[in-house]
C-alpha cells in the first residue's frame, strides 16, 4: 500500500476515537516526558560532578598527617602533624611526582576596612596552584622567594574577594588576619564546590614560612597538615602510591610491622568512585523512567487489540476487495506507529519543558541533551513498532470469510 | 481464454461440528460458467448457496473438490495471490453494502485501486468518474451513511466496477431494499451483462430477482437441483 494513503488511514482512525487515541497517546506522553526529565536530571548530576573533580585538580594524592598517641590517647589523622617540609620536598623529587605542595589550613579572621570574614587560611607554597590546576585570575603568585624570606603576602580566593572588598579592586590593598597586615598580591580563579560540597573559594593563600612564623604560632615548626601532590599522568599513580609509601616509611624511620604515621589518599580514585556512583544513579533514573514507557507500549497494544475486534468487519471488506495481510499488517502497524510517534512528540516536548521547571525551582543543574531526546523518541517508536506488531498480525491473520461475516 | 470463467468441479464443504461431527453444506457441485452469461443461484436459506458464493469468490476455499477461476486451480493458490486476483478479477456487491463507514464515498469506490497500487491522483479521477456513472456524482464527498440504501448500493456497484472486473458476485444485493429501488438495481446489472460484456453472479431467494438472469442454478441441500435458461425453469410471472 502506498505511504501517503497509510498516514491517511491511520490518521483517519485516530481522529475517528479522539478520546481513545487521546488517552492511549498518555501514556506515551508520560514515558517520553518522564525519560527526557529524569535524564536531564542525571546528566545534571553527572556534570556537576564532573565538574568538581576538574576543580579539584587531576591525578592527586593527598599526604595526611598520621595518626599520633600521647599518653595512650590516640588522635585522629591530622591532628598533630608529622609531615614536614622537608618530606614535601623529597616527595618533590620522586620521578613519578610532577608537582607538590604542602599545606597547613587554619581558620582565622580576615578583616579588610570595616568588613570582615571568616575564612580557611593556609600556609603553602606556589606549586599550589600548580598541583590544584588553579588558575590566578588577577595580580600574580607568590614566589618561591616569598617562602624562603617569609613574606607576609596573600592570595585571596573569589568567596573572600567578595565578602570584603565588594566591587572593590583588592590587588595592593592590605587585609589583616590576626591583627597583621598582609598585601593581596592575587586573586584566584573560581572552583566552586569540592565534592563534598565545600565552598573552595573561601580560602586564603599565604606562604607557609609566613603562616607558621607569624601567624599560627610556632607549636610544630617545619611541621604541615598535609601535602598535595599531583603525579605525571593517570598510569603511574599506582607506582607512585607505592614508592610514596616507602619514602616516607623510610624518613619517618618506621619499622616492618610498625603503623603508619601517616596516610596517602588517592582522590583522583576517590573521585572517580563519586562519578561513577552519580553515573550509577542516573541510569537508573532513566532505567525506572523507561518503565512507563514500556507501560505506555501495552496501553497502545491493548487498544490497538480493541480496535482490531471492533474492525474486523472492516477488514473482511478490505479483504474481500483485494487487500493482502502485509497491506492490513501496514495499516494497523502504522497506527500503533503514529499514536505512539505523536506522543513521543508530545513527550519530547513536555519533558524539556519540565526539566526546564525543574532547574527554575531547584538548585539541582539539569541538562537536556539531543541523545537523550534522540534515545526516549527511538525507544517510543521501537515501543509503537514492537506492541503495535501483535495486534496488526492477529489483524491480518484473519480469514477473510470469518472476518467479514463478524457481526 | 478458452476457459470458461468459473469451473467447480466436484465442489463440497463440510463444518465440523462442536461434537466432531462434520455437517456437510455443500456435495458434489459441478457447473460452469463462462463469460458473458448472467447467472442466478437460488436457494432457500441455508440450502448452501451463499456458502458456494463465498468459495466462488475466493473468500472461503472448498472441502473436496477443485474450483479454476479464469483457468487457474484456486486451491493451488497462495492466499495473498487469492487476495490479487479478487482485487483483479471480481467486483463484489453484498446484501449489507459492506461500504466503510468512516471514509467518504469517493474513498470507498477507489479503495481497490488501492490494493492495486494505483497513484491517488489515478484513484480520486477513476472514482469521480464512476460515481457519475452511477448518478451519484454529487455525493463524492459524503459519507455512505448519509445516503440512502439504494444509493449506498450503488456505491457499492460503482466500487465493485472500478478496478474493470470480469466477473461480478453479488449477494443478496437488493435483500435490504424495496421493490423500486430493487428493479433499478437489477436494471443496472442487466445494463453492466449487456452493454459492458461483464459476467454476472447473483444469489437470492426471490424468484422476482432471479428472473431478470438468463440462467438460473437452483440449490436445494447444498446439491444442485435445476442448472438451466432462466426463462424455462421457472416460467412467467404470475
Amino acid at each position: 500500500m502506498i505511504l501517503g494513503a497509510l498516514l491517511a488511514e491511520g490518521w483517519e482512525a485516530m481522529r475517528a476515537n479522539r478520546l481513545r487515541t487521546f488517552l492511549t497517546m498518555l501514556g506515551m506522553v508520560i514515558g517520553v516526558g518522564a525519560v527526557i526529565l529524569m535524564l536531564a536530571i542525571g546528566q545534571g548530576a553527572q556534570l556537576m560532578v564532573n565538574e568538581s573533580i576538574a576543580s579539584m585538580g587531576s591525578n592527586l594524592f593527598i599526604v595526611l598527617s598520621g595518626s599520633s598517641t600521647a599518653g595512650g590517647l590516640r588522635l585522629g589523622s591530622g591532628t598533630v602533624p608529622t609531615l614536614t617540609l622537608g618530606d614535601a620536598q623529597a616527595i618533590g623529587e620522586l620521578a613519578e611526582v610532577s608537582a607538590v605542595a604542602p599545606a597547613s589550613p587554619n581558620t582565622a579572621q580576615v578583616v579588610y576596612g570595616a568588613n570582615n570574614w571568616s575564612t580557611m587560611v593556609a600556609g603553602t607554597t606556589p606549586s599550589m596552584l600548580e598541583v590544584r590546576d588553579w588558575a590566578i585570575v588577577a595580580g600574580q603568585s607568590f614566589s618561591e622567594s616569598d617562602v624562603r624570606s617569609g613574606t607576609r603576602v596573600v592570595l585571596l580566593g573569589q568567596t573572600v574577594v567578595r565578602n570584603l572588598f565588594g566591587d572593590e579592586d583588592p590587588i595592593g590593598k592590605t587585609v589583616r588576619i590576626k591583627n597583621s597586615p598582609f598585601l593581596v598580591l592575587g586573586i584566584l580563579g573560581a572552583k566552586g564546590q569540592s565534592l563534598d560540597g565545600r565552598d573552595q573559594d573561601d580560602t586564603v593563600l599565604l606562604p607557609v614560612t609566613t603562616a607558621q612564623r607569624q601567624l599560627f604560632g610556632n607549636q610544630f615548626p617545619g611541621m604541615v597538615r598535609f601535602i598535595m601532590v599531583k603525579a605525571r599522568s593517570a598510569e603511574v599513580m599506582a607506582g607512585a602510591e607505592r614508592t610514596l609509601l616507602e619514602l616516607l616509611r623510610g624518613r619517618h624511620r618506621i619499622r616492618e610491622g610498625q603503623e603508619d604515621d601517616f596516610s596517602v589518599r588517592n582522590l583522583t580514585a576517590l573521585a572517580q568512585a563519586a562519578a561513577s556512583t552519580t553515573k550509577a544513579m542516573s541510569t537508573m533514573l532513566g532505567a525506572i523512567a523507561s518503565v512507563s514507557l514500556l507501560v505506555g507500549g501495552i496501553g497502545i497494544m491493548n487498544i490497538m487489540l480493541v480496535s482490531v475486534t471492533e474492525r474486523t468487519r472492516e477488514i473482511g471488506i478490505r479483504m474481500a476487495i483485494g487487500a493482502r495481510r502485509r497491506d492490513i499488517l501496514l495499516q494497523f502497524l502504522f497506527e500503533a506507529m503514529m499514536i505512539s510517534l505523536v506522543g513521543s512528540l508530545i513527550g519530547v516536548v513536555l519533558g524539556i519543558a519540565s526539566a526546564m521547571a525543574f532547574s527554575r525551582l531547584g538548585e539541582t543543574l539539569v541538562v537536556v541533551t539531543l541523545s537523550s531526546i534522540l534515545l526516549a523518541f527511538g525507544v517510543a517508536a521501537a515501543v509503537g513498532v514492537f506492541f503495535g506488531f501483535y495486534p496488526a498480525r492477529k489483524a491480518a491473520e484473519l480469514r477473510p470469510i470469518d472476518a467479514l461475516r463478524y457481526q | 481464454m478458452d476457459d470458461p470463467l468459473v469451473r467447480a468441479v466436484n465442489l463440497g464443504k463440510e463444518y465440523a461440528t462442536a461434537g466432531g461431527v462434520s455437517f456437510p453444506v455443500l456435495n458434489n457441485i459441478c457447473f460452469q460458467i463462462d463469460r458473458g452469461e448472467f447467472v442466478a443461484i437460488m436457494g432457500h436459506s441455508g440450502s448452501g448457496k451463499s456458502t458456494l458464493m463465498n468459495i466462488l469468490g475466493c473468500l472461503d476455499t472448498p472441502t473436496r473438490g477443485h474450483y479454476y477461476l479464469d483457468g487457474r486451480d484456486t486451491g493451488r493458490l497462495t492466499i495473498d495471490e487469492l487476495a490479487a486476483l479478487r482485487n483483479r478479477l471480481i467486483g463484489f456487491v453484498f446484501q449489507g453494502f459492506n461500504l466503510l463507514p468512516r471514509i467518504t464515498v469517493c474513498d470507498n469506490v477507489a479503495l481497490p485501486l488501492l490494493y492495486a497500487g494505483t497513484g491517488k491522483a489515478e484513484r480520486r479521477e477513476r472514482a469521480a468518474a464512476l460515481l457519475e456513472q452511477v448518478g451519484l456524482g454529487g455525493y463524492a464527498h459524503r459519507l455512505p451513511t448519509q445516503l440512502s440504501g439504494g444509493q449506498q448500493q450503488r456505491v457499492a456497484i460503482a466500487r465493485a466496477l472500478i478496478n474493470h472486473p470480469e466477473l461480478i458476485l453479488a449477494d443478496e444485493p437488493t435483500g435490504n431494499l424495496d421493490t423500486q429501488t430493487s428493479a433499478e438495481i437489477m436494471k443496472t446489472f442487466q445494463t453492466l451483462n449487456r452493454g459492458h460484456g461483464i459476467t454476472v453472479v447473483l444469489v437470492t431467494h426471490e424468484a422476482d430477482i432471479a428472473r431478470c438472469t438468463q440462467r438460473l442454478i437452483r440449490v436445494i441441500d447444498g446439491r444442485i437441483a435445476d442448472d438451466g435458461q432462466t426463462a424455462r425453469l421457472l416460467g412467467q410471472p404470475a
